[in-house]
C-alpha cells in the first residue's frame, strides 16, 4: 500500500486547520496556547467567517498571535483590547470581532475596560487564557495566581498579607448585564477541548447575533513558568487550579 | 445638510464638524473645558443620519484605544479632551503614531500641572510638539485662533492624518474652546463607503473580505535592524511633512522692526497689542505659527534677519520660545512673556513686556 493510497479523503480524520500560517510559533512546547489557537482556526473556516473576522492581540505571550491565524489582527495596548475591540466592532458591525488576553492583560492592567466592554455588551467575544502567572515576562505574579504559589516576584509564594487573593474576574463578569455567555473550560485533555471548541463557537455565534458579550475563560498551563513538565503541568492544574477555577458555564442567557 | 452660518463655542463647532467632515466615530471621556464636544455630539445623535458612532468611554485611556481600533480598520475616528486627559491617552497616541495610523486628537488645553485649573492655558506645547508619549515620533499640531478655525481643523486635520498615516492634533487653548464666534460650517460630506475605505486604506484590518493576504496593524517589531527601518520610514514621513505641510500666518511684518510669535487666541490678543504699538510709533510685527509641528522655522528665520529683536507671548512658562530662539539662530534676541496657572494677559501687559523685555526706547 502506498503513501498515496493510505492518505486518500475518505481516511482523513484530522488535518492541519488551514487557517493556521506556516510560522513557528514561539510558544513553549506544552503550552496551552497552541491548542486555543488550533481551535479558533478551525472554528473560523468552520464557520466560514475568516474573511470577516478581526482578531485583537494582546501584550503577554500571545502579543504574536497575529503571526499564527491567517486572518486581520490589531495588536493592542497592555489590557486595552477590550476597548480596541469595542470601536472595531462599533464601527464594523458586519464583522466579527474578538480578543484574545492573558490573565495579566485581562484581569491586572486591563481590569477597567474588561468590564466596562463587558458591561456595555459589546458584541465580542473575549478569549481568556488563565494560566496563573506571566509568562511572556518570565514568571511573575498575576491576579490569578494562587495563593502559596511561588513566581519569579513571589519566591516565597504568595500570601494574601502581601499581595491579596486570586481574583476569579469570570465570575465577577458573569454578572454584569451586558455578558450573554460566561463559561470556564480547559485543554487539557481531549474531552475538554472538545469543549473547549463548543464554547468559542457558541461565544462566536453568540457575537454574530449581536447578543453581547461572551467570555471564555481557558483554564491553561505555563510548564515553563510553572517549571514543570507539560504532563504535570496538566496534572498539578487539575489538582490545584480547578479548586479555585472551577470549570463550567457561569452564565448561558 | 447646506453650508451654514451659526453662533457658537469652539468646543460645539468641533463637534459640527466632525459630523460634516463625515467622521466615522468619536470616542470621548468628560473633562472640563471640553465636556461641550461630547455632549454636542450626543445632542446631534449623528448615528441616526450619518451613521458615524459616538460613545462614552470609561476613561480617557479606553477612548485613546476606541481610536486606535477604530483607526486600524481604516475609519475617520477621533477624541478629545483637555490636558490631564491627554496625558492619559499618551500611550495611545504612541501606538498610533508607531502604527502609522491616522487620527484627529483634540486638546483643548487648561492650566496645569496636576489637576491643576479649568481656565485656559498653553502649557501642552512642549507635549504636543515633542511627542509626548514614549518613542521617536511627532504629530502634526494644529493651532486654531477663532472657531472658524476650529471648524476648518477638523477636516484639515483628517485630511492630514489620512494623507501621511499619521495621528494629528489640534492644540487649542480652553478660550477658544469655550468662547463664542460666528462661524461657517460646510456642506455636509457623505461618509466614505466600505469600497472607498478598502481602496483609501489597503492596509486596514477591517477583515480579509477579498483580499489574499492578511492585514495586522502593530507597533511590534522584535528584530531591531527592522525596527530600526520602520524608525526611518517615520521619519522620513515627518520629513515630508516638515517640507509640505507648514502653515503660518504674518500681519504688520513687511516694515516691522520687532517682531511678536504667538499662537492661538494668544495671537489675537497680541495684535491688539501691536496696534497700540503702532499707534505709538513701535514698528512691531505678528508671526502666528498655524501648525506648531511642523513648525514655520524658516519663516522665523528670515524675520530673524529683518528685526531688532523677537518676542514670544505664551499661557505657559516659556516653551514655544526653546523654537523660535532655534529657528532665529542668535541672531536677535528673543525673550519671552507668558502668563501661567490660567490668568490671560491684556494688550497693555504684553505692550509693556515687549518694550521692557527688547529694550525698546521710546
Amino acid at each position: 500500500m502506498t503513501r498515496e493510497e493510505i492518505i486518500r479523503p475518505e481516511n482523513k480524520v484530522y488535518a492541519r486547520p488551514e487557517l493556521l500560517t506556516d510560522n513557528v510559533t514561539h510558544y513553549c512546547p506544552g503550552c496551552s496556547h497552541g491548542v486555543v489557537h488550533k481551535i479558533i482556526a478551525e472554528l473560523l473556516a468552520e464557520m466560514n467567517v475568516a474573511d470577516k473576522t478581526i482578531g485583537i492581540a494582546p501584550v503577554g505571550c500571545a502579543v504574536f498571535a497575529y503571526n499564527y491565524i491567517d486572518v486581520d489582527w490589531i495588536e493592542a495596548a497592555h489590557g486595552r483590547a477590550p476597548a480596541v475591540a469595542t470601536a472595531a466592532s462599533r464601527l464594523n458591525p458586519d464583522s466579527l470581532v474578538f480578543t484574545y488576553q492573558g490573565d495579566g492583560d485581562l484581569s491586572a492592567i486591563g481590569t477597567a475596560e474588561t468590564i466596562h466592554a463587558c458591561n456595555r455588551g459589546e458584541n465580542i467575544a473575549i478569549i481568556f487564557i488563565n494560566n496563573a502567572i506571566y509568562g511572556m515576562t518570565g514568571g511573575q505574579m498575576a491576579p490569578t495566581t494562587l495563593l502559596g504559589m511561588k513566581t519569579a516576584t513571589t519566591p516565597y509564594g504568595r500570601t494574601a498579607e502581601l499581595n491579596g487573593y486570586p481574583l476569579a474576574i469570570t465570575n465577577l463578569l458573569a454578572q454584569l448585564d451586558g455578558t450573554c455567555y460566561v463559561t470556564r473550560q480547559a485543554v487539557h485533555t481531549a474531552a475538554a477541548v472538545r469543549k473547549t471548541k463548543a464554547a468559542i463557537k457558541k461565544a462566536f455565534q453568540n457575537s454574530m447575533a449581536k447578543k453581547g458579550t461572551s467570555v471564555i475563560e481557558i483554564v491553561s498551563t505555563c510548564n515553563s513558568g510553572w517549571k514543570m513538565t507539560p504532563a504535570q503541568s496538566n496534572d498539578w492544574m487539575a489538582e490545584h487550579m480547578f479548586e479555585k477555577y472551577p470549570l463550567g458555564d457561569l452564565k448561558n442567557e | 445638510m447646506e453650508e451654514e452660518v451659526r453662533l457658537m463655542k469652539g468646543n460645539e463647532a468641533i463637534a459640527h464638524a466632525a459630523i460634516r467632515y463625515g467622521a466615522d466615530g468619536y470616542f470621548g471621556y468628560p473633562i472640563t473645558p471640553q465636556s461641550e464636544v461630547l455632549e454636542t455630539l450626543a445632542e446631534l445623535r449623528p448615528w441616526e443620519t450619518t451613521g458615524m458612532v459616538v460613545l462614552q468611554a470609561e476613561s480617557e485611556v479606553a477612548a485613546i484605544n476606541m481610536v486606535y481600533g477604530g483607526a486600524s480598520t481604516g475609519k475617520a475616528v477621533m477624541t478629545s479632551s483637555s490636558s490631564p486627559g491627554v496625558s492619559l491617552k499618551q500611550e495611545g497616541i504612541s501606538y498610533l503614531a508607531a502604527s502609522e495610523l491616522p487620527a484627529l486628537i483634540v486638546n483643548v488645553m487648561r492650566g496645569g500641572p496636576g489637576l491643576g485649573t479649568i481656565q485656559p492655558s498653553q502649557a501642552d506645547y512642549f507635549q504636543a510638539t515633542k511627542g509626548g508619549g514614549h518613542g521617536d515620533y511627532h504629530l502634526i499640531i494644529l493651532s486654531p485662533a477663532t472657531v472658524q478655525e476650529m471648524t476648518d481643523f477638523v477636516a484639515l486635520g483628517f485630511d492630514l492624518a489620512f494623507k501621511y498615516r499619521t495621528p494629528a492634533m489640534i492644540l487649542a487653548d480652553g478660550i477658544v474652546g469655550q468662547m463664542m464666534e460666528k462661524v461657517v460650517l460646510p456642506p455636509q460630506r457623505p461618509r466614505r463607503t466600505e469600497e472607498e475605505l478598502r481602496a483609501q486604506c489597503p492596509w486596514a484590518a477591517c477583515g480579509k473580505g477579498d483580499r489574499k493576504n492578511r492585514n495586522v496593524v502593530t507597533s511590534l517589531e522584535m528584530d531591531s535592524t527592522k525596527m530600526e527601518q520602520n524608525n526611518l520610514r517615520f521619519q522620513e514621513t515627518y520629513r515630508l511633512i516638515e517640507e509640505n505641510e507648514v502653515r503660518c500666518q504674518e500681519y504688520y511684518t513687511d516694515d516691522a522692526e520687532y517682531l511678536i510669535v504667538a499662537f492661538g487666541t494668544v495671537a489675537r490678543i497680541c495684535l491688539k497689542a501691536i496696534e497700540e504699538a503702532r499707534e505709538k510709533g513701535i514698528k512691531v510685527g505678528l508671526l502666528r505659527p498655524i501648525t506648531l509641528w511642523p513648525f514655520p522655522k524658516k519663516n522665523i528665520g528670515k524675520l530673524s534677519k529683518q528685526v531688532k529683536g523677537i518676542l514670544t507671548v505664551e499661557l505657559n512658562a516659556g516653551q514655544m520660545v526653546e523654537d523660535v530662539q532655534l529657528a532665529a539662530e542668535c541672531r536677535v534676541p528673543v525673550h519671552h512673556f507668558g502668563r501661567m496657572g490660567g490668568m490671560i494677559p491684556n494688550p497693555t501687559e504684553i505692550l509693556e513686556a515687549l518694550v521692557t523685555k527688547l529694550s525698546i526706547a521710546q
